[in-house]
C-alpha cells in the first residue's frame, strides 16, 4: 500500500482544552499525514466509530482532565471488540508518570507528555507504521 | 510639572481622592521604601511630552482609568487573594477551603468538576471518569450545603467558575446562604457566567447562543434587584489566552464579548447603569512583564471608552473595568517544576503592577496534576511576599510614564481596537464565533508560538534549553478513582429522600417558563433547586427546550 497514513486526533471526555490536540493535528497535517480531528467532548464509542469509518491507522487521544485511566483503555477495548485492534492508539496530556505503565499494559502504545517536540510524535508514527508511505 | 497637570492634581485631591479617603483610609500614614525613603501616593510627569497626559492617562479612580480604578489602589486595600480550588467530594473541598482561609486567603474560588460545569449528574454515563477530577462534584443542593458547611457566607466572598449552568449554581448558593440565615442582599461573590468565551476557547457550553444569552440577561435582571452585591459575570480573557492567543487578542476578544453582553442586556430593556457596575473581568498574567502591565492598562482605557461612548453609561462604576487575574497555566512546565515558582512570581508582579482587584497564583505542580496543599501554600505566599515585602504596592501605577510602557499601552490599545471594530463589522461576537473567525485567529497564534518553541526561537527554560534528566516529583495529588461511585450513591440517597412529587412539579414549571422567552427563569430555577432537583435534571429540562450547541470545528 502506498496511500497516506491516516490519523484520528480525538478528545475523549469532557475537557475543552484543545490547544494541544489542535496543534498536533495541524502539525501532523503539515508533516504530510491525513488527519481527522474530531473536536471536543467525544465518547470512546464515537471515537471508535470515526476511526473505523475513516479507516485510520492511528488514533491519538488528548485529555487534560485526569480521566485518562478510565477513557483511554476503553477506546482500545472498543477497537478490539470491533475487530479494529490493529489501529494503533497513542495519547497525550496532563498524565502523571505513575500512570504510564498502567496505560501501556492497556494497549496505549505511547504517551506524549507536556513539552514533547512534534518530531518525537512523528518518529513514533514512522517506527510503528505498517507498510504505508507517508 | 506643567501647570495643567498641577491644577488637575489639586482638583483630583479635592474630589476623587478625598471621597475615597473619607470612607477608606489608607493602611498607613506614611509609606516608605525598604530603606525608609518616603513614597508618594502618585507620581506625575515632570514635563508634558506629547501634551495628552490628562486625556490618555490621567488620574487613578477617574476616567479613563488607565492608572487604576481606585485613587489609592493598594495603599487603601490590597487585592483579594483568591486561590481557585476544589476537587473530589464536597467534604474534601470544604476542608481545603477552610485550610486556605486559615492560611490568610481572603476569598474563596470554587472549581467545579466537568460534569457539573456541563450540567450532567455524576451518575450520567458521559460523566464516567470525570467525577471530581478537575473540581468538586455538585449534583444537588445537598452537596452545596456540605461544600459551605461552617463557612459563614456573610463573611466571605465566593467566586464560582461556572458558565452554562451558572443560574443553577447561583440559585444553590443563595439557598444555602438563606439556610445559614444570611439574606441574599448580603452575599458577595462572582459567577463566571461568560458563555461566549466557552464557545471560543473553554468548551463547557450546553445551549446555543440565543437561549444562553437569555439566561445571562435573566441573571443580570434578577441580581440587580435581589442580589445587589453579586458580580453577575466575569468576562474572561484568561481562557482565550490559555488557548494560545496573544495579549492583544486576549483583551480585544474579551472586550468584544463584553460589548455583546451589554448590547444584549440593553436590547431586552435593561438600563445600562443598573447592571454595568456589576460586570467584572478576568485576565491572564504571562511572563512578559511589561507587555502584561500595558495590556491591563490598555484594557481599562478601552472599556471606559466603550461604556461611555458606545453605550452612554453615566455612572462611573459602569465605566470601570474591575478584573480578577490568574497566572498563566500554559506557561507552567512539567520539566523542573520548581522553576514555575519563579514564573508565577513574575506573573504576580505583572498583575499587581497592572492594578488587578484579585489574584490567583498557580502552583508549581499544575503541569503534572492538581496541586498539593504544600504547593498551594507556596503559591499563596508568593502573593503575600509581593504584597508585603516588594514595595510595589506603595504607590499607584508605579510604572506609568516609562517611555516603553506608555508606548506599549498605546500600541496594544490601537491593535485591540482594530480587532473590536472588525468584529463589530461582522455583526458582533456571536456572528464572529459562528464564522469561526475568532477561533481561527487564536489557533494561528497558538500554532506560531508552538512552532517557535519547536525551532528553539523561543526559549522555554527546562524544556527546549537548560534541560536535565529528572524524575517526576513524588507525592502528587491523586483524586480517588472510586469517587464516581461514591458520588452516585450520595445522589441516589437525595433522590430517595426528597419529595419527588414536589421536585417534578418544580421541574415542569421550569420547562413551561422556558417556552416563553420573556419570562425570567431565575425564580423557577430557585424553586427547583430548593426541592432538591439535581443539576442534571434541571439542565435536561432546559436542554429539551433550548437544544444543544455543537462546535464548529476550525483547524
Amino acid at each position: 500500500m502506498s496511500e497516506k497514513i491516516r490519523i484520528e486526533i480525538a478528545k475523549p471526555g469532557l475537557d475543552g482544552h484543545d490547544r494541544g490536540a489542535k496543534y498536533i493535528a495541524r502539525a501532523l497535517k503539515d508533516a504530510g499525514y491525513e488527519v481527522i480531528y474530531t473536536g471536543i467532548r467525544q465518547t470512546p464509542e464515537s471515537i471508535v466509530a470515526t476511526a473505523i469509518q475513516e479507516d485510520v491507522d492511528f488514533v491519538g487521544l488528548s485529555l487534560l482532565s485526569g480521566a485518562h485511566n478510565e477513557l483511554f483503555p476503553r477506546v482500545v477495548e472498543l477497537l478490539k471488540e470491533q475487530d479494529a485492534g490493529d489501529i494503533i492508539v497513542f495519547g497525550g496530556g496532563v498524565i502523571p508518570e505513575e500512570d504510564l505503565d498502567f496505560l501501556k499494559t492497556h494497549g496505549i502504545q505511547a504517551i506524549f507528555r507536556p513539552g514533547t517536540p512534534i518530531s518525537d510524535v512523528i518518529a513514533f508514527i514512522e517506527s510503528t507504521r505498517k507498510g504505508h508511505a507517508a | 510639572m506643567p501647570e495643567s497637570i498641577k491644577n488637575r492634581k489639586k482638583e483630583w485631591e479635592r474630589t476623587t481622592l478625598k471621597k475615597v479617603l473619607e470612607r477608606f483610609p489608607e493602611q498607613r500614614e506614611i509609606f516608605t521604601t525598604g530603606s525608609d525613603k518616603e513614597v508618594d501616593r502618585i507620581y506625575l510627569p515632570e514635563e508634558e511630552l506629547k501634551g495628552d497626559y490628562l486625556e490618555k492617562i490621567g488620574f487613578p479612580g477617574e476616567y479613563p482609568y488607565t492608572r487604576g480604578v481606585q485613587p489609592t489602589m493598594y495603599r487603601g486595600r490590597l487585592w483579594t487573594m483568591r486561590q481557585y480550588a476544589g476537587f473530589g467530594t464536597a467534604e474534601e473541598s470544604n476542608s481545603r477551603y477552610k485550610y486556605l482561609l486559615n492560611q490568610g486567603q481572603t476569598g474563596l474560588s470554587i472549581a467545579f468538576d466537568l460534569p457539573t460545569q456541563i450540567g450532567y449528574d455524576s451518575d450520567d454515563p458521559v460523566s464516567a471518569g470525570e467525577v471530581g477530577k478537575v473540581g468538586v462534584a455538585i449534583d444537588s443542593l445537598k452537596d452545596m450545603e456540605i461544600l459551605f458547611d461552617g463557612i459563614p457566607l456573610d463573611k466571605v466572598s465566593t467566586s464560582m467558575t461556572i458558565n452554562a449552568p451558572a443560574a443553577v449554581l447561583l440559585a444553590m448558593y443563595i439557598v444555602v446562604a438563606e439556610k445559614q440565615g444570611v439574606s441574599r442582599d448580603k452575599i458577595r461573590g462572582t459567577i463566571q457566567n461568560d458563555i461566549l468565551k466557552e464557545y471560543i476557547a473553554r468548551g463547557t457550553y450546553i445551549f446555543p447562543p440565543a437561549p444562553s444569552m437569555r439566561l445571562i440577561n435573566n441573571i443580570f435582571e434578577f441580581c440587580s434587584t435581589e442580589v445587589p452585591k453579586w458580580n453577575t459575570i466575569s468576562i474572561s480573557g484568561y481562557h482565550i489566552r490559555e488557548a494560545g492567543s496573544t495579549a492583544v487578542q486576549e483583551i480585544a476578544f474579551t472586550i468584544a464579548d463584553g460589548i455583546e453582553y451589554v448590547r444584549n442586556a440593553i436590547g431586552v430593556g435593561l438600563d445600562v447603569d443598573h447592571f454595568a457596575g456589576r460586570l467584572s473581568f478576568f485576565f491572564n498574567a504571562h511572563n512578559d512583564l511589561l507587555e502584561e502591565v500595558a495590556k491591563y492598562r490598555a484594557a481599562r482605557r478601552i472599556w471606559a471608552k466603550v461604556m461611555k461612548e458606545n453605550f452612554s453609561a453615566k455612572k462611573e462604576k459602569s465605566m470601570m473595568m474591575r478584573f480578577h487575574t490568574q497566572t498563566a497555566g500554559s506557561s507552567l512546565t512539567a520539566q523542573q517544576p520548581d522553576n514555575n515558582v519563579i514564573r508565577v512570581t513574575i506573573q504576580t508582579l505583572a498583575a499587581v503592577l497592572g492594578g488587578t482587584q484579585s489574584l490567583h497564583t498557580n502552583s508549581k505542580d499544575e503541569a503534572l496534576a492538581l496541586p498539593t496543599e504544600d504547593s498551594v501554600r507556596v503559591a499563596l505566599r508568593t502573593q503575600q511576599i509581593v504584597a508585603h515585602e516588594s514595595g510595589v504596592t506603595n504607590t499607584v501605577d508605579p510604572l506609568a510614564g516609562s517611555y516603553y510602557l506608555e508606548q506599549l499601552t498605546d500600541d496594544i490599545e490601537k491593535e485591540a481596537w482594530d480587532y473590536i471594530n472588525r468584529i463589530e463589522k461582522m455583526g458582533g461576537m456571536v456572528q464572529a464565533i459562528e464564522a469561526g473567525y475568532v477561533q481561527k485567529e487564536i489557533q494561528d497564534s497558538a500554532y506560531r508560538y508552538q512552532k517557535a518553541v519547536e525551532s528553539g526561537d523561543r526559549v522555554v527554560v527546562g524544556v527546549n534549553k537548560f534541560t536535565v534528566e529528572e524524575k517526576e516529583p513524588a507525592g502528587l495529588l491523586k483524586v480517588d478513582p472510586a469517587l464516581g461511585k461514591i458520588q452516585a450513591k450520595k445522589l441516589q440517597d437525595v433522590r430517595n429522600t426528597r419529595d419527588n412529587r414536589k421536585t417534578s412539579d418544580t421541574l415542569q414549571a421550569l420547562g413551561e417558563a422556558a417556552k416563553d422567552t420573556k419570562t425570567n427563569l431565575m425564580p423557577f430555577i430557585m424553586e427547583a433547586v430548593r426541592s432538591y432537583a439535581t443539576l442534571g435534571e434541571i439542565s435536561n429540562v432546559l436542554r429539551k427546550e433550548f437544544g444543544e450547541y455543537r462546535e464548529s470545528i476550525v483547524l
